[in-house]
């Protein structure tokens, strides 16, 4: 009781040394701005939870990590630093002239290629932050996971401690936890699918969380990411899947007038196949995606209110601060729960793929008792 | 709407990172460390086993060990007791046998004084009658030394035989 009362006055008085500085960096950013123009919180927001061609740098507004551009213009391969092209500059590479579009192009924020006066997107793979991000990411997973399989190579039986004891408990909880119960005999077969997907989704989420350079990145909470991690779940359920759970699409255990004139359940089981996927997806990226907006926005309201005098700002201050804390930790539970939840439906939809007709009918003698206990 | 809308370069590279990611896992991570767990809990598994067992053994062996202990302790004095018995036994089978054999040579001893003293006896008597016979002859010579004695001892003769006819 009386550890989290000290910890709670040294996170008060964090806050008050923090608060002058705040505000002052807050009313010099509205002195500067007032020249330019007013804060524009949906910009921000936006700007951070999307992607960009540079990183940005912890206090400063101006300067990003560049990060190599990879596009395909009109004439060929053009790779340059996207520190040419910051600030809505044109860069000229060989032939073609390239641009980050402004605010009013319907390629916002995305890098066009300017030909005949007209914009163009180009065929466009560079290294943007998210990339980048993603790179970290899957360093930091092979590195992670690499050093457990190590231990088991090297150390055989003796019991792991510290970082390869604990991401054990990670693995051992989702493998026997999940994976396993679920698919069984099979269990064996899908297992590195699965470990894969939840350690990714896992670190990314937990970078994510980061401010500064190597996390930041809202990866994790853009569909492009989500939807990949869908699609592979999705082949791997329906490429692998079994004669009989084909058969459960077209032709289920239903009464034959819901699919023999009109197919009504046959579409359905079809739009299942989609519906899955796209459940996943959307789940994933809205989850984090909306971990990420609160945070922002409570960090915003403090520049909002920051025109409205300097009590109302530190009061803000301190609220929104204390409220955001709460919301990353929130975030970091949420992070494991995105991933576990992520894999668990994975496996779910993948053991769905591989039933057979003796589990079936298992289901079936099941099925007559469980009204009767209802 | 901008983040509703995949970009296709990030959907490039997380395929292709995905993959990597996948295959360097799949190749290198997940097995190793699968198999690594199961052969531990296994191992454990059999440790526990044994330790188990071991454990009953042990058990099983310190009550053995009793067992064997409490049947020494009973033959131990099963075999005192007999050994005292047996001692007795020998001491009084002894005795017997020595009184047998006392009585035994006691007798011999007394059969053989008794003809010692035969013997002795014999020859005292025919030492005596030597010595008798010899007295006799020497106090007959004396006496008859004289013709009066002869004469008189022949009368007295004489007269004792008339007496007895």
């Amino acid at each position: 009781m009386t550890k989290r009362f000290i910890i709670f006055t040294m996170l008060l008085t964090a806050v008050a040394f923090l608060l002058p500085q705040r505000t002052l960096a807050s009313e010099a950013r509205e002195e500067a701005q007032a020249e330019e123009k007013a804060i524009d919180p949906k910009e921000i927001i936006f700007e951070h939870l999307g992607d960009g061609y540079g990183w940005e740098v912890p206090f400063d507004h101006h300067h990003r990590i560049p990060l190599p551009i990879l596009v395909w213009g009109s004439d060929g391969f053009h790779c340059f630093s996207s520190a040419r092209v910051t600030d809505g500059q044109t860069y000229k590479d060989g032939n073609a002239t390239f641009k980050i579009a402004g605010k009013d192009s319907k390629y916002k924020g995305k890098l066009v290629e300017i030909v005949d006066g007209q914009e163009v997107k180009p065929f466009d793979i560079s290294i943007t932050k998210n990339v980048c991000a993603l790179f970290i990411t899957v360093i930091l997973v092979i590195w992670s996971i690499l050093a457990v399989a190590r231990w088991h190579k090297r150390m055989g039986h003796k019991a792991p401690r510290k970082m390869v004891g604990a991401l054990e408990v990670v693995i051992t909880f989702v493998y026997d936890g999940v994976i396993v119960p679920t698919l069984k005999d099979k269990a064996q077969k899908f297992a590195p699918y699965l470990l894969t997907v939840f350690f990714f989704i896992l670190y990314m989420n937990l970078l994510g969380l980061i401010v500064i350079f190597p996390g930041g990145a809202n990866l994790t909470g853009n569909i492009a990411v989500t939807l990949v991690l869908a699609i592979m779940t999705f082949l791997l359920t329906n490429v692998l899947g079994t004669k009989h759970y084909w058969k459960e699409i077209f032709w289920p255990d239903v009464p034959l007038w819901l699919k023999f004139p009109i197919p009504i359940m046959p579409i359905i089981e079809l739009f299942g196949i989609f519906t899955k996927p796209a459940a996943l997806t959307v789940r994933l990226f809205a989850n984090m995606m909306g971990g990420h907006m609160i945070v922002l926005v409570l960090t915003i309201i403090i520049f909002i209110f920051a025109a409205m005098g300097p009590v109302i700002t530190g009061a803000t201050t301190v609220v929104s601060m204390i409220f955001s804390i709460f919301m990353l930790l929130i975030d970091v539970l949420v992070s494991f729960i995105q991933a576990y939840v992520f894999t668990m439906l994975s496996t779910l939809f993948i053991s769905l793929g591989q039933e057979n007709p003796h589990e079936h009918h298992d289901k079936e003698e099941a099925k007559p008792t469980a009204p009767a206990a209802a | 709407m901008e983040l509703f809308t995949p970009d296709f370069g990030l959907i490039f590279w997380m395929f292709v990172a995905f993959a990597i990611l996948f295959v360097i896992l799949y190749k290198w991570g997940w097995p190793a460390i699968l198999k690594g767990v199961d052969s531990r809990a296994d191992l454990i598994d059999k440790g526990v086993e044994y330790a188990q067992n071991a454990k009953d053994q042990l058990d099983h062996a310190r009550e053995e060990a009793e067992k064997y202990i409490t049947e020494a302790r009973r033959q131990q004095a099963e075999i005192l007791r007999d050994a005292d018995k047996m001692k007795s036994q020998i001491i009084d089978e002894a005795r017997v046998a020595a009184q047998k054999e006392a009585k035994k040579v006691m007798e011999a001893a007394k059969v053989s004084i008794e003809q010692e003293r035969k013997e002795a006896e014999l020859q005292f008597r025919n030492e005596v009658s030597a010595f008798a016979l010899d007295i006799a002859t020497k106090v007959v010579r004396n006496e008859m030394a004289d013709q009066k004695a002869q004469q008189r001892l022949v009368a007295s003769l004489l007269d004792d035989m008339e007496k007895q006819n």
